[in-house]
């Protein structure tokens, strides 16, 4: 346990192996928490399943987007090639499908590219500047060989002595207190009285 | 008679009765067409360049998924290589059934009449290529080029299935390289040549691409079908997974779209340049019933496999997959009918009874030849350092 004395934002347990990691992942969801996530150097076939997340709707995000681009397209190009300012290309009708599909595939692809990117953005609540478990200074093993799962503060069940001795059980090879530095506190100068 | 085969060897110990079936209707249908030849040899040899173009671009997406696969390295394929392989293998053998083809020369290309030629001045500078003799040079060197490299890579492939070395993987990569150099080239000017010189007055760059993306669709649609059909015998089920299935409709998915892309590239520079001699290819197929196809093929070929296959639960479910794979393969056929029919009914789309018995003969055929040699070696490639992995192969 870390001898930081700042507020208590989470628990982080670190694991052997992917498959430990899995099976703690399966554990923490079937005891109920619903605030923690795993942190592997690479994808972890499975891991979805194991948290219990259901499938994303970025999905969705994106079809509605493209849908909108599409239709946005063919829209602008009609209210500016038929309405706003008609013009006479090479004797094709003013609305002419043929040569604004081009565009609508284009702005299609735009449209469902910025939601895919920033749909993506939302659901995982970026951009953030910090996360508490960066408090750790052996999280870093995370991107090289370290298999984590961190439980936040925010959790209903986040217990640090409960928690610990779950992971404890678990098989966690190690176990940290997530713990914001030490504030330094400016006293307040105290007014003299007389 | 069911087919069957060895868990632990994966090789197969009864092969079923596909290969005879496929025998006895090839024979069938290319004695039928004969028959036809008899009546009507101008049909017939339309019919059968359509059905010989539609098998013939199956053959090639054999070449180039088996090439494809090598150059990336892919994991997940490696279920599915010895069957891309042996269509690949099957396809230099066609060189036997394009003799037809040869035969009708005279009735299928307008510019192999050499009094047309010399009034023409369009086909008289194009003379230099569109000859008989260098056409069929052209076409000699095609299927010698398809039977080398089918050869070093089916034959490499069988030599891993006695033991793997790098040496063999490596070689494959080295082969598939220039290979698919080779394959962009042939596939090119075979399309030029067979097809597009039907109008040889007529030409688009683009054109080859077209028949390339139709034969990616063709046989991504073949093996899922092909697949599903062992599959059902309980072959290999439990190696080819769902998992494979949603690649091979993500790539369904993924080519219908590029499919569409080059399709609407052709026509749309046509149709905006509006120059006479390039817009008649579509004039021709926009008169009469012909519309009528060419809406077929927008559709058939274009907006309904999009929406069907447009979600990720349509790529897993078999029954889609399969009613899917069928209704491209149909559209395939369609889209090469459309591409070579107009030349000889200009007036309107018709449909004779030798379309029907060309594809079956040609067809059964093909199938015999890939399932003959199908069944005669492992029906994967049980040494391949990524077997294993690629069983196991999960979408994330």
């Amino acid at each position: 346990m870390s001898n930081k004395n700042g507020k208590v934002v989470g628990i982080l347990a670190e694991f052997e192996n992917p498959a430990a990691l899995i099976k703690a992942a399966s554990a923490l969801r079937d005891n109920g928490f619903k605030d923690f996530d795993c942190y592997t150097p690479f994808p972890v076939h499975g891991m979805d399943r194991a948290m219990g997340l259901k499938r994303s709707k970025l999905g969705f995000v994106v079809g509605i987007m493209g849908l909108l681009g599409g239709s946005g397209g063919l829209l602008m190009q009609w209210w500016m090639s038929a309405v706003d300012y008609p013009l006479i290309i090479s004797g094709k009708p003013f609305f002419s499908l043929p040569a604004f599909i081009p565009v609508v595939f284009e702005l299609t692809v735009l449209l469902a590219s910025f939601g895919a990117v920033f749909g993506m953005w939302h659901f995982n609540r970026l951009p953030r500047l910090h996360h508490p478990v960066f408090y750790s200074e052996r999280f870093s093993k995370a991107t090289d060989d370290g298999f984590f799962v961190a439980i936040e503060a925010s959790d209903p069940q986040f217990d640090a002595q409960k928690n610990e001795e779950l992971f404890k059980s678990l098989g966690a090879v190690h176990i940290e207190l997530l713990q914001e530095d030490e504030q330094e506190v400016k006293e307040e100068p105290v007014l003299q009285t007389a | 008679m069911k087919t069957k085969f060895n868990r632990d060897t994966f090789r197969i110990t009864e092969p079923g009765n596909l290969g005879k079936f496929a025998l006895i209707a090839g024979i069938g249908g290319l004695a039928l067409s004969a028959a036809g030849y008899f009546t009507d040899s101008k049909q017939f040899y339309f019919s059968y360049l359509t059905a010989f173009a539609f098998w013939a671009t199956i053959g090639l997406g054999g070449l180039f998924f088996t090439m494809l696969h090598h150059l990336t390295s892919a994991t997940w394929s490696v279920v599915l290589r010895r069957l891309t392989e042996t269509v690949m293998a099957s396809l230099p053998i066609l060189i036997i059934l394009f003799l037809p083809v040869v035969l009708g020369m005279h009735d299928l290309y307008h510019w192999t009449h050499k009094d047309v030629v010399e009034q023409d001045a369009v086909l008289k500078s194009k003379a230099a290529y569109l000859n008989v003799p260098f056409f069929l040079v052209r076409t000699g060197l095609y299927f010698l080029i398809w039977f080398l490299l089918s050869r070093s890579l089916y034959g490499t492939s069988l030599k891993e299935d006695q033991g793997s070395s790098p040496d063999l993987t490596m070689k494959m990569k080295r082969v598939s390289a220039p290979g698919m150099v080779l394959f962009g080239l042939t596939l090119t000017y075979a399309s030029f040549d067979w097809l597009m010189s039907l109008d040889p007055h007529w030409y688009s760059t683009i054109y080859g691409v077209y028949v390339f993306s139709g034969s990616v669709l063709a046989i991504l649609s073949f093996l899922v079908l092909v697949a599903l059909y062992l599959r059902k015998q309980e072959i290999l089920d439990d190696v080819i997974t769902v998992e494979h299935y949603h690649d091979l409709g993500k790539l369904l998915f993924a080519f219908t779209v590029f499919w569409a892309y080059i399709a609407f590239s052709q026509f749309m520079l046509i149709w905006y340049a509006n120059i006479p001699e390039e817009t008649l290819f579509f004039q021709h197929r926009w008169h009469g019933s012909w519309k009528v196809v060419s809406m077929i093929i927008l559709f058939g070929h274009f907006v309904i496999p999009f929406v069907v296959l447009l979600t990720r639960a349509a790529k897993r479910n078999l029954l889609i997959l399969k009613v899917m794979a069928v209704w491209l393969l149909l559209m395939h056929w369609v889209d090469i009918y459309w591409l070579v029919m107009p030349t000889l009914h200009k007036e309107g789309a018709v449909v004779s009874w030798l379309d029907v018995t060309t594809m079956v003969g040609v067809g059964g055929i093909f199938v015999w030849l890939f399932w003959n040699r199908f069944v005669s070696q492992p029906i994967v490639p049980v040494n391949d350092p990524k077997f294993a992995a690629s069983v196991q192969f999960e979408n994330i």
